[in-house]
């Protein structure tokens, strides 16, 4: 069997989306964003979403991150449900360009959630440090984020993230405007920054090598409206590297397999259990 | 070599100025426009002497405590209803409508309010100078872009925080312009607060010497509020430099690319 079943839950989920739907109510008449989506995340877990453009995966991580509420359903968090930005959450947004402080250098933007949390100034620098020199950054401390290039910037939209220590770190295609090399690299950060934290990871892109790469698990959205087209388990070695992961024969199997659904999901096949909503 | 550069950049227009005033009063001496060396002496005999201090010093201190006070209210208030939304849309016409109202109007009543006072003449200054502040501080801090407001909420950067780390320098353009507006205002206001039964002060002064046709005294008087003016320019943009200088870098990286 290719697709593995959904795993049980024993121990109590990490976060928790339950029959989440959303409707924006505009000028223009209602948008529904999301229809109805359900899935766990285990602690420590790293998933992937993928999803057509405009399936509603920006919707879905503000819903989760307590910046919007939903119209229908629920969000959990170690069972307590979300009602706003909760504490032990980071979420790095996919317009990098807006999500940095302007009038704060490099390393102020780091800081500040920590700061902002009371974190000892000792202990706030040397988390600081650690994470810009993971994502390569500790250069250019003292530079405005304007000062940076694209891939620059988010980068040190994930050094915020990294550095304040979240329990569950959303991702929101973050990897969109960097190059090809650094992309590499900073998939690799990320793996890097899961293991060594354990940290629970859902990760959006669009793009389909990088999902079966990075994740332990791919969740596959249907398009608009949009539900759970497919829930997979990557049973690729934990420790993965750019060349020789990439070339395992199960690599391009899983590959495959996500490609093919995401041609049936834009084609506007529904899994079955959707059909009857 | 540079500062040279810039030094005849700041004084070559004036000078130049100065050069055809010069020349025009060459010939044919005219009563109401003194030759320029003839109002050099009047501004050394006028402003030199006491006059500093029983007039000039004055009415700087009640220009700087107007406008400090106009700034300070204008950019509390406006951050107060420009975070909130019902507040907001309750007080902007009625904001709108006393910003319309020109503030010399105001001052025969406030004389009958407050009596011929310096407090009177700081009020009459701040009701003119809020309002450019106030609603750019309102329009300010309603820009505040989105998805820096969600980063700051995700980490909990919210109160107090959220109004000196996010608000108030994402609304600083529109305020340090708000501002701007508010220094000039006050100028002429704090010349207009003391023309009426006022018995010291600039503005007092300049209007005693017109009427008792000292011409001479009259034109240096005018000069010394050009002065003010330009000194308070420069303050201005000393400090607009420091405080933006992230949005004139960051405009100057959008524009090049
Ligand atoms: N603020 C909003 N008001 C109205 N409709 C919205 C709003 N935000 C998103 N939508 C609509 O909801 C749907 C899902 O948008 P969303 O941004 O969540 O998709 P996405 O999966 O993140 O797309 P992409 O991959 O392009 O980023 C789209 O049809 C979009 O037009
Ligand atoms: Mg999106």
């Amino acid at each position: 069997m290719l697709v593995n079943e959904k795993p049980a839950v024993k121990d109590q989920p990490m976060l928790s989306v339950r029959d989440l739907k959303k409707v924006y109510k505009t000028d223009g008449g209602d948008v529904e964003a999301v229809r109805n989506l359900t899935f766990d995340l285990r602690p420590g877990e790293l998933a992937c979403l993928v999803g057509p453009s405009g399936s509603g995966k920006t919707t879905l991580l503000k819903c989760i991150s307590g910046l919007m509420a939903p119209t229908e359903g629920e969000v959990l968090l170690n069972g307590t449900r979300v009602v706003g930005p909760p504490k032990k959450m980071a979420v790095v947004f996919q317009e990098y360009g807006r999500s940095l402080f302007p009038w704060m250098r490099v390393r102020q933007n780091v800081e500040l959630p920590l700061k902002n949390h009371g974190v000892p100034k000792a202990e706030r620098d040397h988390l600081v440090d650690e994470a810009l020199e993971a994502v390569g950054l500790a250069h250019v401390p003292h530079s405005y984020p304007w000062q940076l290039s694209g891939g620059m910037q988010q980068r040190v939209a994930i050094a915020r993230a990294v550095a304040y220590q979240p329990e569950v770190l959303l991702m929101d295609e973050p990897f969109a405007a960097v190059d090809a090399q650094t992309r590499a690299d900073l998939e690799d950060l990320i793996r890097t920054v899961w293991k060594k934290l354990r940290v629970t990871v859902l990760f959006v892109t669009h793009d389909i090598d990088e999902s079966v790469y990075l994740g332990e698990r791919v969740i596959i959205l249907s398009s608009s409206p949009t539900v759970v087209q497919e829930d997979i388990i990557i049973d690729l070695p934990e420790d993965r590297d750019q060349l020789n992961t990439r070339a395992l024969p199960r690599f391009t199997e899983l590959r495959h397999h996500v490609y093919e659904q995401i041609q049936l999901a834009k084609k506007g096949h529904r899994p079955a259990a959707a059909v009857v909503s | 070599m540079t500062w040279l550069k810039s030094l005849a950049y700041l004084v070559g227009l004036p000078l130049l100025l100065i050069l055809i005033w010069w020349a025009a009063t060459l010939g044919r001496p005219n009563f109401f426009f003194p030759a320029p060396g003839i109002l050099m002496d009047t501004f050394g005999e006028v402003w030199f002497g006491e006059r500093i201090l029983s007039d000039v010093l004055p009415s700087l201190g009640r220009l700087l405590a107007g406008v400090a006070a106009a700034i300070g209210i204008g950019i509390a208030a406006g951050l107060l209803i420009g975070s909130v939304k019902w507040l907001r849309a309750l007080l902007e016409p009625t904001l709108e409508f006393f910003r319309a109202v020109p503030p010399p109007v105001l001052v025969p009543v406030l004389m009958l309010l407050m009596g011929i006072t310096d407090s009177m003449k700081v009020v009459v200054i701040i009701s003119g100078c809020i309002w450019p502040v106030l609603l750019n501080t309102i329009e300010g801090v309603r820009a505040v872009d989105g998805v820096l407001s969600d980063s700051a909420r995700t980490y909990g950067v919210a109160g107090w925080a959220r109004v000196r780390y996010l608000v108030l320098p994402s609304a600083s353009p529109q305020i340090m312009a708000g501002i701007r507006q508010c220094l000039s205002i006050g100028l002429i206001l704090m010349v207009i607060s003391e023309m009426f039964a006022s018995s010291s002060g600039l503005g007092f002064t300049i209007v005693q010497f017109q009427r008792s046709f000292a011409i001479p005294e009259m034109w240096s008087g005018i000069i010394v509020l050009g002065l003010i003016g330009v000194a308070m320019s420069f303050i201005f943009q000393w400090t607009e430099r420091r405080v933006l200088r992230w949005y004139h870098g960051q405009k100057e990286v959008e524009n090049a690319g």
